[in-house]
């Protein structure tokens, strides 16, 4: 091996090895489950995914390995080959630990700003554009 | 030039957000139980030094009790212990240990060299009962009235400030049975 490529490669190790670390990482906070089919599997992910770990505020059901959220994947699992619906399996967790374990929260009076918002600025925006628009065609 | 001190005001009013959410970051946090004012969710669960006594939670039902939610493993568990005594001696009411997620060894040995303040324990090793708590980390103190209503949780060591918040909630409770 030349020397260049040897310093290239030693350069790269840590970058290398923190890629292998994020590997090991993921993997670890996912249980080997069986499905029936793979519309269950698939159903599985997203609910995991749209659930939230309550203990690691900040990640879901599916990203966290706390044990909380080990034991809240089984219970995902549970309902779903017990044949649960997707919407009783989310009322499950809303009943104990309250919308916020929601990642998508639902449509209702006290969040209507918040699914609102984004789309009360983009017709502000298009409103003040419009207005600029119109103001400077007038001034030509 | 009131229209040059747009961007200004604008940004002013960026920071006065930012600094309010900021301040209440901590409040965020918390997220409050839905299970308050509900019935305590039924369990029926293995005792830790006799694993074959069982206590549900109908075995508390004419009296205010409280759950109090360790495990050995728990750091902030340690912090709380001299609160969870002083619990123990001074509510004048039953006060359940839920070993959450422990080995029953392990607890032992933790009892052992903290010292039992609790009357009684449970075991949830699985964690299936915590679930229908909604408990989401260990300490979690929950105060439970004479008809087996949740009537409060407070999620976190015990400190000199709760503890006093939640000897006044339990006095409460209290003369509520007795009327």
């Amino acid at each position: 091996m030349s020397s260049g490529r040897a310093r290239l490669l030693a350069g790269l190790s840590p970058i290398l090895l923190s890629l292998l670390w994020v590997g090991l990482a993921a993997a670890s906070a996912i249980e080997i489950y069986e499905f029936a089919d793979e519309v269950e599997e698939r159903r599985f992910q997203a609910l995991s995914q749209e659930l939230r770990c309550t203990v690691c505020q900040n990640q879901s059901l599916a990203d966290s390995d706390a044990p909380l959220a080990r034991d809240l994947r089984r219970q995902v699992y549970e309902m779903i080959r017990a044949g649960r619906a997707d919407m009783e399996i989310r009322q499950f967790m809303v009943d104990r630990y309250g919308e916020f374990v929601l990642y998508r929260p639902p449509i209702a009076s006290h969040t209507l700003l918040l699914w609102g918002g984004p789309l009360i600025l983009l017709l502000g925006g298009l409103i003040a554009a419009g207005v600029v628009i119109n103001r400077r065609r007038k001034a030509l | 030039m009131i229209r040059m001190l747009i961007p200004l005001i604008v940004f002013l009013g960026l920071v006065a957000l930012m600094v309010a959410g900021l301040q209440t970051a901590e409040d965020r946090k918390l997220v409050d139980s839905p299970l308050i004012g509900r019935p305590v969710p039924a369990f029926d669960l293995p005792g830790l030094h006799d694993p074959d006594a069982r206590l549900s939670n109908r075995d508390f039902l004419g009296q205010p009790w409280i759950l109090n939610v360790w495990g050995s493993w728990c750091w902030a568990c340690r912090v709380e212990h001299p609160f969870v005594e002083r619990l123990g001696r001074e509510a004048g009411i039953p006060l359940l240990g839920f070993n959450w997620k422990d080995e029953r060894a392990d607890a032992l040995e933790w009892i052992g060299q903290y010292g039992d303040a609790w009357t009684a324990h449970v075991t949830d090793f699985e964690g299936r009962s915590a679930i229908d708590l909604g408990v989401y980390g260990a300490p979690e103190t929950f105060l439970i009235d004479h008809r087996g209503i949740i009537r409060h949780k407070h999620i976190g060591p015990i400190d000199q400030n709760v503890y006093d918040d939640l000897m006044r909630r339990i006095m409460a409770l209290r003369s509520e049975a007795e009327a």
